[in-house]
């Protein structure tokens, strides 16, 4: 299989470390401004999205540029997706033109490990259906640690529709492999028991205030109606026994921050004054989007 | 037809009790006797010593997608395959296109059999109307025409207030019912196993609750209208104990298990891998142990392929787009002996009845028997033979299948239909 990145399950905990550290020195720190580098000069980048997206496709983009790499976004809406390619026909024909690496985003889990068994070039796993999203867990793990001196003894609380997230799961992978104490929260149908056996350190419950309590990190995810296929919690009282009020706040430790990787739904998972509040850490964890992608890219191109 | 005599096997026949050395002679296309030293005079001499000589397996579950997905397989390709994994009658379920639900069709697949294939092709007709499950088939019609069973494999029949005329209907005829035992509002959407495996990979779960259900109402359903009742692959830990309990209450019900159910679990999936995507899917550890456990103690009648065959492309697709089902023929016997004999589970016999008397039993077949006067169908099989499972010499037209490379001890060596040797191990 060629040197990817394809989750962050596989991943070993030095090299998300080593992942971690180089992206610390692409992060726009205190009056410093960010010159273009010519780290991946010459390098050819193909963002493939078969799955609209706003803040990765643009993240990714942007790290590329800064590192010198010619980046091209394809979306499958207006592609030759759309007069009805097939997945495997789409990547050869991209392959063929030898690009560097192809960052892809897709809605059905294993997409881009599938084309990895197939294809040559390097693919960066970009969000892959309800499976992982190891970009975002990196930059997760970027901005904790810019409030923490370390994620060893950490304890985290991710809450929401776990069964269906991808930036769950690659969180609690890379959580789990720093020895973070890691709760998830969420309805019954939306956080089946084997979610525990899926990495050491990880508990459940169906009680926000539980998994709150002693909370060192609270990490929102979105609710992901577009992947339910049925009503599996009843959408009218979500927000009243999983969305994360101003109330919560006082069962976590004191300096806990919230997190959420976007885009939020004010009222349904998060309140408002939370979301806009001292404690939200969401804008930077789309600044650190960038810088970890950017050290991402360099690893698998560099 | 000439004379062929097979000579100095170890002949199992587990519907005369037969296992002992002997010699078989077939004339005119039957059995003409079976004892030692037979006189060769004429005939052909096949010498079998150190092989078991069987009467020719039964595969009552096969999907061969003639007519409409001959882009996949044909009669001709399909039995070829089904020959060469010892097999000399293969039961064609109905999801063709047509749907075999009217005896044209059925006419039609027994007229094409009867021009390409080299194995025998019994056809299964559909329980309702394009096996929507709303209205039934022409079940008499069909039966009359040749169909053995009625099945809407693929589908379930989810309306219980149908499948009850179907079994009413079905009994009156004579033939047993088939079901695909799955839940569809339990199972929507789903693409493996609901269990840890699916899980961790972010895919979407079939319970073993979707097969439960069925196999439960079912029974209830079969016991109200007298019915004679099958389970098609069955693969959870209670869908086997239903099996058993209805069993032990005297009901005619019947069941059959797979090759991939009993060598495959769900987390043994490579994962996104389409070959390990089919229905039921790979079950967990447990479930695996019961079907075997069901097998070594009578509750499971039959092993049955679900050859499903389906072209390359429509597998070579994001693993959630993929079709479901692997082809099974040649590998059927090797993961038998593997799983259910060399492991010390079951006799050989008994894994022989699994091919042959049991199927021919449910389906009320006049083979599965090496008896003086049937027909000369037979299997000769080497328990011992070290052979490697290459994809590319695949006589199927479709190539999915989990066990390519695998090496397997014991396989088939000839198979023998109506007297012809159609396959032998080259």
């Amino acid at each position: 299989m060629p040197a990817g990145l394809l989750g962050i399950e596989e991943l070993s905990r030095g090299e998300i470390e080593a992942i971690l550290a180089r992206a610390r020195d692409f992060q726009p720190l205190g009056n410093h401004t960010f010159k273009r580098l010519d780290l991946l000069k010459g390098k050819m980048i193909v963002n493939l999205f078969y799955e609209a997206s706003t803040r990765t496709r643009t993240s990714f983009e942007i790290a590329a540029k800064r590192l010198g790499a010619d980046a091209i976004s394809i979306t499958a809406a207006g592609s030759s997706v759309s007069k009805g390619e097939s997945l495997v026909d789409t990547l050869n024909t991209l392959a063929a033109m030898r690009p560097d690496a192809i960052v892809m985003r897709h809605s059905a889990s294993g997409a881009p490990h599938f084309l990895a068994r197939h294809l040559p070039t390097p693919i960066i796993n970009a969000g892959d259906g309800t499976h992982e999203h190891p970009t975002q867990a990196l930059l997760d793990a970027r901005t904790i640690l810019d409030h923490r001196p370390s994620l060893e003894g950490l304890r985290v609380a991710i809450i929401g529709d776990i069964v269906h997230s991808r930036v769950a799961r690659s969180n609690i992978h890379l959580l789990s492999k720093f020895g973070v104490d890691i709760v998830l929260c969420g309805p019954a149908p939306l956080l089946p028991p084997e979610m525990a056996r899926i990495a050491p350190g990880v508990t459940l419950t169906h009680n926000i205030g539980e998994a709150i309590r002693g909370a060192d990190v609270i990490m929102m995810l979105r609710v992901q109606l577009e992947r339910q296929h049925e009503a599996a919690f009843p959408a009218g009282e979500y927000f009243q026994f999983y969305g994360l009020r101003l109330e919560h706040l006082e069962l976590a430790k004191p300096g806990a921050i919230v997190m959420h990787p976007g885009p939020i739904n004010r009222g349904r998972e998060i309140a408002s004054e939370v979301a806009d509040s001292q404690v939200s850490v969401i804008l930077n964890q789309v600044e650190n989007g960038v810088a970890v992608r950017m050290a991402v890219l360099e690893r698998v191109l560099g | 037809m000439a004379k062929l005599l097979i000579r100095n096997g170890r002949v199992i026949d587990p519907a005369s009790g037969r296992d002992e050395t002997a010699d078989v002679l077939i004339d005119q296309g039957r059995i003409a006797a079976v004892g030692r030293n037979l006189p060769a005079g004429q005939a052909e001499v096949l010498d079998a010593a150190g092989l078991v000589v069987a009467p020719g397996f039964i595969d009552m579950h096969a999907h061969l997608r003639e007519p409409g997905f001959e882009h996949a397989e044909t009669i001709e390709t399909g039995c070829r395959a089904a020959a060469a994994g010892g097999f000399t009658s293969v039961c064609a379920m109905p999801n063709t296109s047509p749907v075999n639900d009217n005896p044209t069709v059925t006419r039609y697949i027994i007229e094409r059999a009867s021009r390409h294939a080299c194995v025998n092709v019994f056809p299964i007709g559909a329980i309702t109307a394009g096996s929507q499950g709303e209205t039934l088939a022409e079940i008499g019609s069909m039966k009359n025409a040749g169909a053995v069973a009625v099945s809407d494999d693929g589908k379930p029949v989810m309306n219980a207030r149908v499948m009850r005329r179907a079994l009413e209907t079905a009994r009156a005829f004579d033939l047993p019912v088939i079901q695909h035992c799955e839940d569809l509002n339990l199972s929507a959407g789903g693409d493996m196993h609901e269990g840890y495996t699916s899980v961790r990979l972010g895919l979407r779960g079939i319970p073993a609750c979707a097969e439960d259900v069925i196999v439960a109402r079912d029974l209830l359903l079969a016991e109200h209208a007298g019915a004679r009742y099958h389970v098609a692959h069955i693969s959870t830990r209670r869908s086997v104990e239903m099996v058993a309990q209805a069993k032990a209450k005297g009901l005619p019900v019947t069941c059959e298990a797979t090759p991939h159910h009993i060598s495959l679990a769900d987390e043994d999936m490579v994962p996104y891998d389409s070959n390990y995507k089919m229905k039921p899917p790979l079950r967990s550890r447990e479930d695996v142990a019961a079907v075997i456990e069901g097998i070594a103690s009578g509750v499971v009648d039959a092993i049955a392929t679900d050859h499903a065959p389906h072209a390359g492309s429509e597998k070579m697709q994001e693993f959630e787009r993929c079709p479901f089902g692997i082809i099974g023929f040649e590998t059927a016997l090797g993961l038998a002996l593997e799983v259910l004999y060399h492991s010390g589970k079951i006799s050989l016999p008994r894994l022989v009845a699994l091919f042959t008397s049991g199927p021919a039993r449910i389906l009320k077949l006049d083979r599965g028997t090496l008896a003086p006067g049937a027909p000369a169908d037979v299997t000769i099989f080497d328990p011992e033979l070290v052979w490697t499972y290459d994809l590319n010499n695949t006589f199927s037209k479709s190539r999915n299948s989990p066990y390519h490379g695998r090496r397997f001890r014991g396989g088939p060596v000839a198979t023998i239909v109506d007297g012809e040797i159609v396959w032998k191990r080259e």
